[in-house]
Order: C-alpha cells, then structure tokens, then sequence
C-alpha cells in the first residue's frame, strides 16, 4: 500500500457568509488510509465534507487531491476527479425514482463507455459487494434503512473510486448493522486499497476502522488534536478530547 | 513503468485441469474479454478443476471481477472446482465478500410485467381505494367544517392570514396579465365576426358577459389550481415523507384541521375576490381592444357593460369561484395527505393535484351552468 499524500488540506477556514465555522484546517490523508473527522455535533464535521467533496468553496485555504487543488482545475482533471470519488451520504441519498440498479448504473453510464449489459453486470457485482445480490429490480423505498446504506455504498463504489468520502455511516443504524457496515468499509480498502475519509462521532467505529483521527471543537473553531484514534485515547491530555473518546461528561 | 497490454486469457491443461492464464490490464475502461467463448471451451474440454495464474496480470478492477463471477457462477452450476489461490489478494477478498451473503430467496423480481388483466384489476382496486380516501376525506373536512363553526376546530389564525396573503396579493401579478390578455383575445375574436354585421358595440357584451359569467371565475381557478393547489400537495407531501404528518396524529391534532382547513379557508376567501378583480382586468383587456383596433370608445364600451352585463352575472361568476377554490384546495390538499415516503412521490402528488383540479373545475363548471341554465338565472 502506497503511503504517499492523497488528501491535503492547508489553513482552511469554511464559513456561512460572515459566520466562521472552522479555521486555519491544516492535515493530510495518506493513500489507502481510514481517516476520521470527529467531533461534537454543529462542530462543522459534515461542512468540512461538503468542501472536501467540491460542494462548498473555502472561505481561505487550499484542499487538494493528489496534489491538484480541487478549486483549480480544468473541465477535464474536474471530471476526472469526479470519476475517481465516491461519496456515501448520512441518508444514503439513492434517487427514489430509480431501482437500485439503475442508481448505481448511473454514473458507470455517465462516466464510461461500458455497453448497459456490462453496466448490469457490473452494478449486480456492486450489490453482491454489499450483501443485496438480487435487489436489482427493488426501489429504496421499499428497502430498510440499513439496506438503503448499503445500497449508497455500493453506488458510492460504483466507479472503483480511489477515494471515498462517507458521513455518518452509522446514524440511523442498529448496532448490529452499523458494525457490518464498519466491517464492510475496512473490507473494502483492505481489498482495494481505497482512502477512506470518514465523519463520525460513533466510538465503536473511530476505533474499529480508523488508521487516524482529527478532532474538531466547536469553541476554538478549529482542529485541537490528531492521530491515531487508540493514541488520543490514551495519550491526550486535552479534557475534550479525552471526554469525547470515553463518553464522560 | 510496464507497457498496458489489453486484457486477454489463454488456457493451458494441466493434470489438475485447466490452468486460465490471465495477462494484460483488466480494467474496465480498457475492455474485458467475452465470458460466453470461454464457457463454450471448458464444456468441451469437460474440465473438473480451473486454476489462475495472474504473474502477467496488470491493472484490474470490477471488470475482472464481473468476468470471475460469471465464469464462477458457471463452474457452480456444473460443478467444476475452481483454484483461486493465485488469483490477486484482493480480488480473493472481493470474491470472499460478494458471497458471503448468498442471494436471498424470492428477492429477485422475475416477473417485471403483469398481464393485461392483472393491470386492470390492478387499476380498479386502486380507484376503488383511491374512491373511498376521497370520501373519507371529504367527511373529515365536512367534520373540521363543523368543528370549525362551533369554535371548536384547532386553526391557528397565522396560519390562516399566510395562506390568505400566499394564495391572495401574491397571485396579482399573474391574474393581471392573463385575465387582461384572455380580455383582449376575447374581444379580438368575437370583434372579427361582429364586423361583418357592424355590430363591434357588442364586443362590450362578448367580453363582459364572457368574463363575468365564465372566464373570469375559470381563468382564476385555473390559476390557482397551478399556484396553490399544487404548492398545498407538495407542501402536505413533503410533510408526509417527513413525517411531521404522523407526528401531528400521534400528538392528537387532526392535520385535517391543522393543515387542509386554514388553506381551505385561505382559497374560499381569497378566489372569490381574485375573480373579481380577474373579471375587472378581462373587462378592461376588451376595452383596449375595443378602442384601439374597433372604433368602440372607451365610454361607449362602458355604457354598454352598464347596460348588458347584469350584476347577477357576476354573482354567478363569484360564487362559481368560491366553489372552484373549495375544489383547488381540496384536491391539492387530498392529494398531500395520499403522498408516499420518497420524493418522486411528492412530485406526483402535485402533479395529480393539479390534474384532479382541473378535472373537477370543469365538470363544476358544467353543472353549475346547466343548473343555471334550468333556473332561468
């Protein structure tokens, strides 16, 4: 496994119009690494992945993609890094009009040049991937919430993405299915080798899946410790930090 | 760095069975060999045993996963054991996690289509249910009716003074242009065949009767049905995905009186004075036309609506309004509270709010004229 920089991000300040919501974000993802954003909730993890992801534009700072600013690219390197990303949603945001199928076939269909029998074949593969071998025909409406994750997921993996960005994989879901979930993820960079950028503030996952952790503060508007989430448990001597990963108050 | 050769196989027997040399780059984008020529030659090779061996194996990604797949789903079935152990590491995980859950039984769709008389028993029972959510619907808003006259009924006035504002002033703007613009066709078409008797002074006549009688109270709900009716299924729809629709039952508020009667008592109030204002506009689009194309001064046509356009009409007209806006209201509000769960739900909801308004505009219209007509009004 590669472990050169996939993901930087450099003095980042995200804000709604004059409303600072985090500043001076300066870390960086490894290729092939599980990198967690955690936090209090409204600490501004979810806004940190709008811009990680190209939805929102930083107020200051820079983010890039191997070494490509992400707000200063071409049609063609946009779209290529587009193709290379996958993004699974807190509500797994499956487009209700389409089957399953048809939600992953999606982007194969608008980002490569497969003829439909092979984007079939490749999107039942995906579902397979995910535990839903046979949900091709089924809508999201008319599958459970977990099911619906999953679902997003194997969307997310459609294009073999060497990136993927995932919130909150685990609200909504019973522990069961949120542990299969983590187990899921982990799987799928262990046998792919995908950088995983992951916003949570589950315990059980930051310290089932994640190589390493950034802890985000609502006060201080920025970023007050990182590294290995085990390593935070034990070795930070911030009270926040600490009261975060052992659920104290 | 290795030239990318395009992904091929070639097979080689072995005293295990075949050994299936795979070389080349085997991602999808580069184009994956056909599956069927290779099933076709283990079939007649009658081989029990297939091996890999990936050493000129390049790039590889779900393309060489949907061809190990199909190739292993065939050795399944005519059981043929297949050696993945010099298969890449992580395309051995991949195959691990795509079986580890084995397809669950009967959740493959294998009839997609339904026969012709299925459909239509479909559709019936569908109207059938569609039918009676109407009728209870219509008994409920009766029932918040009545609540509503004995002081009783949960309305917050807010609610009803912004939908008043949302359905009434908000709506000027475009009853203004189409009614004026309905006015002067009017005028324009009736003028060219009173030209030929000399007769333009009736276009007064045309116009106001039209506009008073019909078009005013039509052009309005119309409007409305577009506007409002739609913006209440959506409105009601996106609350039902929500969930905020249960979350009213559950706290004991009926959304009957809480949601349809304030948009209900919004477009009661507020259709019978768009019309009037709608018939006013039409009137004076005719007008326009009148004098600028037809030699009808202004105060001629003036006089003429005096004399002819009785204030009836324009009771007939208003009171058609009153009831259209009862209809609007009612269907976009019936169709809100029918949404499903998605979101393609709540687009249909509005659009079949806007369809079943227009629909029962028309057939209202029909039978309040024909009553009129039996009335001598």
């Amino acid at each position: 496994m590669s472990q050169s920089t996939h993901l930087q991000v450099k003095n980042l300040t995200m804000a709604y119009a004059d409303t600072v919501i985090q500043q001076n974000l300066s870390f960086s993802v490894k290729h092939g690494e599980i990198f967690i954003i955690m936090g209090g909730s409204g600490c501004g993890k979810s806004t940190l992945l709008r811009h990680l992801i190209g939805l929102m534009e930083p107020a200051a700072g820079e983010i890039l993609i191997n070494d490509i600013n992400i707000w200063d690219t071409t049609v063609d390197e946009r779209i290529q890094m587009i193709s290379r990303t996958g993004v699974l949603y807190q509500s797994g945001a499956l487009f209700s009009s389409m089957t399953l199928g048809e939600n992953i076939a999606l982007p194969l269909s608008e980002h490569t040049s497969l003829v439909s029998s092979e984007i079939e074949k490749i999107a039942s593969y995906k579902l397979s991937l995910v535990g839903l071998a046979g949900f091709e025909d089924y809508y999201p409406s008319e599958i459970s919430g977990g099911m619906r994750k999953r679902a997003g997921l194997a969307r997310a993996m459609a294009l073999d993405p060497d990136i993927l960005f995932v919130d909150e994989p685990s609200a909504g879901l019973d522990p069961i299915s949120a542990k299969l979930l983590d187990r899921l993820i982990l799987e799928l960079r262990e046998s792919l080798g995908t950088t995983i950028v992951m916003v949570t503030h589950e315990l059980e996952s930051i310290f089932s899946v994640g190589d390493t952790a950034i802890f985000l503060d609502t006060d201080e508007k920025t970023m007050i410790a990182s590294g290995p989430p085990k390593q935070l448990l034990t070795e930070s001597t911030d009270p926040r930090v600490r009261n975060f990963l052992t659920r104290s108050a | 760095m290795v030239e990318s050769v395009p992904a091929k196989y070639r097979f080689e027997s072995t005293e295990k069975g075949m050994l299936l040399h795979l070389v080349g780059d085997w991602s999808y984008s580069a184009g994956i060999p056909a599956v069927p020529p290779l099933l076709h030659h283990i079939n007649n090779t009658k081989t029990t045993t297939i091996a890999f061996n990936a050493e000129q194996l390049q790039a590889w990604d779900s393309g060489l996963m949907t061809f190990l797949i199909e190739l292993i789903d065939h050795c399944k079935q005519n059981n043929i054991l297949i050696d993945k152990t010099h298969l890449p590491q992580g395309a051995r995980r991949l195959l691990k996690l795509a079986y580890a859950v084995p397809e669950r039984k009967g959740a493959r769709r294998t009839i997609l289509g339904q026969p012709v008389l299925a459909k239509i028993g479909t559709v019936t029972i569908e109207m059938h249910r569609s039918w009676n959510d109407m009728l209870t619907f219509i008994g409920d808003m009766g029932k918040a009716t009545l609540n509503l006259a004995r002081g009783r009924a949960r309305l917050r006035l807010s609610d009803l003074f912004y939908q008043i504002e949302a359905a009434g002033p908000s709506a000027l703007m475009i009853i203004t242009l189409i009614s004026t613009l309905v006015g002067m066709i009017l005028a324009f078409v009736g003028a060219v065949q009173l030209r030929l008797f000399g007769a333009e002074i009736f276009i007064a006549n045309l116009v106001g009767l039209g506009m008073a009688r019909e078009m005013g109270a039509i052009m309005t709900a119309i409007i409305m049905a577009g506007r409002s009716g739609s913006a209440y299924a959506a409105q009601i729809g996106t609350m039902q995905v929500n969930e905020e629709i249960d979350a009213l039952r559950t706290m004991g508020i009926s959304p009957i009186e809480f949601l349809v009667l304030p948009r209900l008592l919004a477009l009661c109030i507020t259709m019978p004075l768009l019309c009037i204002y709608s018939i006013f506009m039409g009137i004076f689009g005719g007008a326009v036309v009148s004098a600028g194309l037809f030699d009808v001064s202004f105060y001629q046509y003036y006089l003429q609506i005096q004399d002819f356009v009785e204030l009836k009409h324009f009771i007939i007209g208003i009171l058609k309004a009153a009831v259209f806006g009862v209809l609007v209201a009612g269907s976009g509000c019936f169709r809100g509270l029918q949404c499903g769960r998605s979101a393609s739900a709540v687009g249909f909801a509005a659009t079949s709010a806007v369809v079943t308004s227009l629909v029962l505009i028309i057939v209202a219209d029909a039978i309040i004229t024909v009553a009129c007509q039996v009335l001598g009004v």
